[in-house]
């Protein structure tokens, strides 16, 4: 293999790790050339909701299951987190991991018994839950703060500096952002992410194949509970206030349209997914008008096209191209 | 003598909204046996019927009885261009991506219903006058007896559609095995616009009766949606006899859990039940063994 070769196949090898790097080379410097805050919160915004859709993707797209209530763990997140800091004026990052904790044992309680269904009854399931979280934020309102929200909620620090400027906010999400993705691919290429991807084709062949299905689904919607509980925390943190109508089932389908128009199955899909959405009514005028007729549209075309994700399809298309042009050139 | 009058009041208030959770989850169990599918837009039609009575009524100025049946027709015609529209184009067997793909189109409908008729909450009036009566110590509005004899008119005539006419027959061949009815040479595509239909019906007509009650807006029925789509689970899913007595149970349960509970948590109510009856008996009431 001459030198040239031998590059392009470290390259092809490397390649995750490389974009990983790129990628959080790329933000490091980001703040230096562009320090509009308005631009900058934007970012945060994406880095948050990428944390929760990388597990709601971990859930959907790859272990094949329904959610359609995660605005629920977001929001047990934000007002844990919120209660927490505030009320009994705990250390932000010491709530942030206790409310994880909680949230993983709550998604543990509900997951066990609810993860024994499938299609329509485990979509209800999930959106029962969102609704009683969604009723009980508005209603424990001497808890809560009720509709009107929770105000007040202190900002993280770190080392004694407070993290109150979108500029110091990019250097807390991103980190943790880039953290969570590299966790996610290492994930899906480990035996439980292949074991996953296996089970989201047909339970019962992965079952007989040795894959414990049950403890797996379980697993992993554990998992996208508490990154959904870490992004409602940041959130909570970032903007220093929280009100319900963030948390309802609108909310959950708006986590799914990012998940699926990114990629059930695809990692970066999701980063896709939450930046086209989030971005986009920045770009769109009329959007505020038209936004949920978008998202519908988006949702169906991808949807009735690539029925695996915009990513994921465009992958296979590109994928599916390159190898007829070869077959071409080899006859 | 008063808690017996309060008793009746919770009786008839759960029946009510028990009745309309019905004709939604009836609308979910038509689609669900011919298609295979939970079609989200379900709810989506509740809130068309109540938009569409309300333009028959203040923009076109037909009396009640005609915005009445342009309502319910307009409903029905908006179900079979989903199907046409949405759900045909698409050629997934998979259940994942075609309950998301309702999802999508419930999400559309309601942009366009947001767009058409603002987000404002509006009035809709009663199908007769709004005089009070008072039955067994209950203050009975006239609109409660009225969603109680349609609900029943409607379940009959489903009723005697499926059990009596042949295009009901063939409904139910469909839904029994697709494959078997295409060989059979039942037009398989137009049965299923034919179910669609049915369900906007069914769907706008829980909207038209409701709406005088509830006010209208473009996402009235999303909630009413959801808990008619609980009442077909609780009844088990994709029987009918099971949609009704499901529905009727929720409204009642729901009723009495308001009165004697709290009615601040009474949406916590309804939903935490269906969460138990999922995780001890997914199949429902009266639903079949091993879904």
């Amino acid at each position: 293999m001459n030198r040239k070769d031998r590059i392009l196949y470290f390259i092809w090898l490397h390649r995750t790790g490389l974009t990983i790097g790129a990628l959080g080379l790329g933000l490091a410097l980001f703040p230096c050339f562009q320090d509009n805050p308005y631009i900058l919160g934007i970012s945060n915004l994406i880095g948050i909701y990428l944390i929760i859709t990388i597990g709601l993707n971990l859930f959907i797209g790859y272990a094949g299951q329904i959610s359609l209530g995660h605005a629920g763990f977001v929001g047990l997140g934000a007002y844990g987190s919120a209660v927490l800091s505030t009320d009994m004026a705990w250390d932000p990052w010491l709530a942030m991991v206790l409310v994880a904790l909680l949230v993983a044992l709550a998604a543990l309680l509900v997951g066990i018994p609810t993860l024994r269904l499938s299609g329509h009854y485990l979509a209800m399931a999930t959106l029962g839950f969102n609704i009683v979280i969604y009723t009980v934020l508005i209603q424990w309102d001497r808890v809560t703060g009720g509709p009107s929200g929770f105000a007040g909620i202190p900002p993280l620090s770190l080392m004694g500096v407070p993290i109150d400027s979108e500029f110091r906010f990019h250097y807390v999400i991103w980190p943790l952002a880039i953290l969570f993705l590299t966790l996610a691919l290492n994930l899906v290429r480990s035996g439980l992410g292949l074991g996953l991807a296996a089970l989201a084709q047909n339970e019962t062949a992965a079952t007989s194949l040795g894959i414990q299905v049950s403890r797996a689904k379980i697993q992993v919607f554990v998992l996208s509970a508490v990154l959904a509980s870490i992004g409602g925390s940041l959130f909570a943190h970032c903007f220093n206030f929280v009100n319900p109508h963030s948390f309802s089932i609108f909310s959950s389908l708006e986590l799914v349209t990012m998940v699926v128009i990114g990629g059930l199955g695809s990692v970066w899909g999701s980063l896709f997914g939450t930046a086209l959405i989030v971005l986009m009514p920045e770009y769109l005028e009329f959007f505020e008008t038209y936004k949920d007729i978008i998202h519908g549209l988006i949702l169906v075309v991808v949807l009735t096209l690539f029925p695996q994700g915009l990513i994921t399809g465009l992958r296979y298309m590109a994928r599916l191209k390159i190898v007829q042009r070869r077959k071409r050139a080899n006859h | 003598m008063q808690s017996f009058h309060d008793f009746m009041q919770f009786v008839f208030s759960g029946l009510t909204n028990g009745s309309v959770y019905a004709l939604i989850a009836l609308g979910f169990c038509v689609v669900h046996n011919t298609m295979g599918i939970v079609n989200f837009t379900q709810v989506d039609f509740v809130s068309f019927g109540g938009m569409l009575l309300y333009t028959s009524l203040f923009a076109l100025g037909l009396p009640m009885p005609a915005a009445f049946v342009a309502a319910i027709g307009g409903a029905a015609l908006a179900g079979m261009a989903v199907e046409r529209i949405g759900i045909r184009p698409s050629r997934t067997d998979n259940h994942l991506v075609l309950i998301f793909l309702t999802i999508g189109l419930s999400i559309i409908l309601r942009g366009i219903m947001k767009i058409v008729w603002g987000k404002n909450r509006m009035a809709v009036p009663p199908l007769s006058e709004d005089r009070p009566l008072h039955i067994l110590g209950a203050t009975v509005l006239p609109q409660i007896l009225w969603i109680l004899l349609l609900t029943l008119v409607a379940v009959a005539v489903l009723a005697w559609f499926f059990r009596c006419t042949s295009i009901g027959l063939c409904m139910r061949g469909v839904a029994s095995n697709p494959a078997a009815a295409t060989l059979v040479g039942l037009n398989v595509n137009r049965i299923k616009a034919l179910s669609f239909a049915i369900a906007g019906g069914l769907g706008g007509l829980a909207g038209v009766l409701i709406t005088p009650i509830t006010t209208l807006s473009y996402d009235v029925g999303v909630l009413l949606g959801l808990k008619g789509f609980a009442a077909a689970i609780l009844g088990g899913f994709g029987s009918f006899p099971g949609a009704i007595l499901g529905g009727l149970a929720l409204g009642l349960l729901e009723s009495f859990s308001a009165a004697y509970f709290s009615s601040a948590y009474k949406d916590v109510t309804a939903f935490g039940v269906l969460l138990l009856v999922l995780f001890l008996k997914p199949n429902g009431f009266l639903g079949r063994r091993g879904h």
